[in-house]
């Protein structure tokens, strides 16, 4: 595995310069981040030149009617007008349409002893993710011989990124975002329009699909989303770059799926390694690890979409509420103690 | 001899040459159909790359004074925030000011406005520009282009800082229809031309409206349509599409999301630019067939934005007809008609 900045593709202009606010200082006095002007972004396929909304050919399907709201019993929209996704939302026959050229990207990091849970996310994967579209999983691991094969169907294949891995588990999970920052760099740029990143450790049980995309999202942990701020598991200690203060926050987003644009994502995973590094020579580990500065950057980068808790739920750990509808994408049943030696 | 042939010679080319000419002036007066060049577009224009900015991402926003948004909520029915392809309708109570105010100030954007003020409809720029000063896109740089066959006509208004105005001649044409059906073509001129280097957004609205309630940030998104007040609780069936198959503004029975006003519509102005060309050249499509759409420019509106969904969506609150009676669940209207009697307009 590569260490360090690579030469970057033609068309891709990426500042080296950092968010002010993630090197040492905790009053948040930002400096505005300077943009990445890129082709890529907004990931609509706009191209310098021309500015092309996604043009859909003439379809049947149900009128949305104005004075009904399709829920009544879930926030669909966040106050920053970004769409909050539940079933009956959205419709998938015309986001199809819309999103028919674009081409996915799922990392998924199987270190260890977690490539034994490869067989049936990638088997699920096949049944209910992104179908019809075209998809490139990035499995990155440090046993290839143990990737299984699993038949993909048209349009998709399977990349085996070889890594190393690390003793701790703590330190596995935290150095997924240095890797996807490097391989983002790398290839993904040049590869796929949106990366989605995601556990491993959980199967796919219903339709996960292209209603997701948009430029940043995150996903709302099952544990919190009827939680107040103030009990947010945030970092709390001013000392760490992750650190929120309890009268902060929209939500807690889980570690385990997010994902955007490949700028965006790139954006995303650089800032969380460096703040982990700044933290490392520190000598702090956020409480909850990448989790807690994918946190406090979606909280300063707010997300284009946020995916409700029925795209990662855990149905041992958690009563089943009425308002969810569909369970997406769940935890596999696994002895945490075994797993993670 | 020689000069009495060459006199001959001369006299018979002459002779020709006014028969030649007699006969091509016959042949074009007889020919079915004239070709009227003005109708043509200008290739360079069409063929203008506009400079592409890029949708801005989110700044890392401060500032965080603000409720958490409440996920779990029984709301009492109000509107619908959510097309079926994810875009926003804006309505009151969606969207938080301070937060989208603190995530858009530092952008340093310019807002444009396109208004066509023709023949009598000079008297409303007035109502128009004092309320939008009010109203508009307060803390931000606008540019207003109004666009009058009688420049001398439109009043000076004071404007706050930061805002400015300028007036764009353009030809008047005897029939209404028909200046209407202009807009789009000088709006997508007019972006290629000026706006795409003077702003970061724009929006295209009528002139005979008054702002009467904050128009802010919340409107701004890549391509952005207004529902019509008039058929927001009526069936597809019964929006005033363009239902003739022949137009290229044909809406069919089956189809249709909303009926969008075309008072009011906007968004990037790399977008507004694709979105203009797009309605012109199927105006000019219907015009070589000798067909005019049922509304005009909103046939022609409505049938693009079927095909190339607008990525935000305003609610009625920000096209209002004030005629009709303000129904509880729209809380605040921002964008209204002046009640006016058209005929005269027109005349």
């Amino acid at each position: 595995m590569e260490d360090g900045p690579t030469k970057l593709p033609p068309g891709a202009y990426l500042r080296s310069s950092l968010p002010q606010d993630w090197l040492g200082q905790d009053d948040h006095g930002v400096v505005p981040q300077q943009m990445l002007e890129t082709k890529q972004f907004s990931g609509s396929n706009c191209h310098l030149g021309t500015c092309r909304v996604p043009e859909v050919p003439r379809m049947v399907y149900a009128k949305a009617q104005v004075l009904k709201p399709t829920r009544a019993d879930v926030l669909v929209m966040t106050p920053w007008f970004a769409p909050i996704i539940w079933d009956g939302v959205f419709d998938s026959t015309i986001l199809d349409a819309q999103f028919q050229n674009a081409t996915i990207g799922l990392t998924v990091f199987a270190i260890k002893k977690y490539v034994v849970f490869l067989e049936l996310f990638l088997q699920t994967a096949e049944k209910h993710f992104m179908v019809g579209h075209r998809v490139t999983y990035y499995v990155f691991t440090d046993r290839p011989t143990d990737v299984p094969r699993v038949p993909l169907a048209e349009g998709r294949q399977l990349v085996v990124l070889e890594v190393r891995n690390y003793s701790r588990w703590q330190d596995v999970s935290m150095h997924r975002m240095e890797m996807i920052s490097n391989f983002s760099q790398q290839r993904f740029l040049l590869e796929v329009d949106y990366l989605v990143c995601m556990d491993v450790d959980m199967k796919f049980s219903d339709h996960v699909g292209v209603e997701i995309l948009s430029p940043l999202f995150g996903t709302l942990h099952p544990g919190f989303y009827r939680v107040a701020r103030e009990a947010f598991t945030y970092e709390r200690r001013p000392q760490s770059q992750a650190y929120i203060p309890r009268d902060e926050g929209d939500f807690y987003y889980a570690g385990g799926f997010f994902g955007g644009s490949v700028v965006e994502v790139l954006q995303l995973t650089t800032a969380c390694h460096q703040a982990m590094v700044v933290d490392r020579a520190n000598g702090i580990e956020a409480v909850w690890h990448d989790e807690s500065h994918l946190n406090k950057y979606l909280l300063y980068h707010k997300p284009t979409k946020v995916l409700s808790p029925e795209y990662l739920w855990d149905e041992q750990m958690l009563q089943r509420p009425p308002f969810l509808r569909k369970l997406r994408y769940v935890a596999v049943p696994k002895n945490h103690a075994e797993i993670r030696n | 001899m020689r000069c009495r042939r060459l006199a001959l010679g001369l006299g018979f080319c002459l002779l020709l040459g006014m028969a030649l000419c007699f006969l091509w002036m016959y042949v074009e007066n007889w020919l079915p159909f004239s070709y009227v060049p003005y109708y043509l577009p200008c290739p360079e224009i069409f063929n203008m790359k506009l400079q592409y900015k890029g949708e801005k991402p989110f700044q890392p926003v401060t500032w965080s004074l603000y409720p958490q948004p409440k996920l779990l909520e029984q709301r009492p029915t109000e509107l619908l925030t959510l097309t079926p392809w994810l875009a926003p309708i804006v309505s009151e109570g969606t969207f938080n000011p301070e937060l989208l105010q603190h995530i858009y100030q530092p952008l340093n954007l310019t807002i444009g406005v396109t208004v066509f003020a023709v023949g009598k409809y000079t008297q409303f720029i007035q109502h128009f520009l004092e309320s939008a000063e009010r109203f508009f896109m307060q803390g931000y740089r606008v540019r207003y282009y109004v666009f009058t066959n009688d420049p001398a006509a439109v009043p000076r208004v004071p404007l706050g800082p930061g805002r400015s105005l300028s007036t764009i001649p353009i030809q008047k044409h005897s029939r209404w229809e028909e200046i209407s059906t202009r807009r789009m073509e000088t709006i997508s001129w007019h972006i290629a031309e000026t706006a795409h280097r003077e702003v970061d957004y724009l929006f295209c609205l009528d002139v005979d409206m008054v702002f009467r309630n904050p128009w802010g940030p919340e409107t701004l998104g890549d391509l952005v349509a207004a529902i019509h007040p008039g058929y927001y609780a009526v069936p597809r069936q019964q929006f005033p599409y363009e239902r003739r198959r022949v137009s290229t503004a044909f809406v069919a029975d089956s189809e249709g999301d909303f009926y969008y006003g075309g008072a009011v519509f906007g968004g990037r102005v790399a977008r507004v630019y694709e979105f203009t060309r797009g309605c012109h050249m199927a105006i000019l499509a219907d015009k070589a067939n000798g067909i005019m759409a049922a509304w005009q420019e909103e046939s022609h509106l409505n049938r693009r934005f079927l095909s190339h969904k607008p990525s935000k969506v305003l609610s009625p609150e920000y096209l209002w007809d004030d005629r009709k009676p303000q129904p509880p669940r729209l809380k605040l209207i921002r964008f209204s008609t002046l009640d006016k009697a058209t005929g005269w307009l027109r005349s």
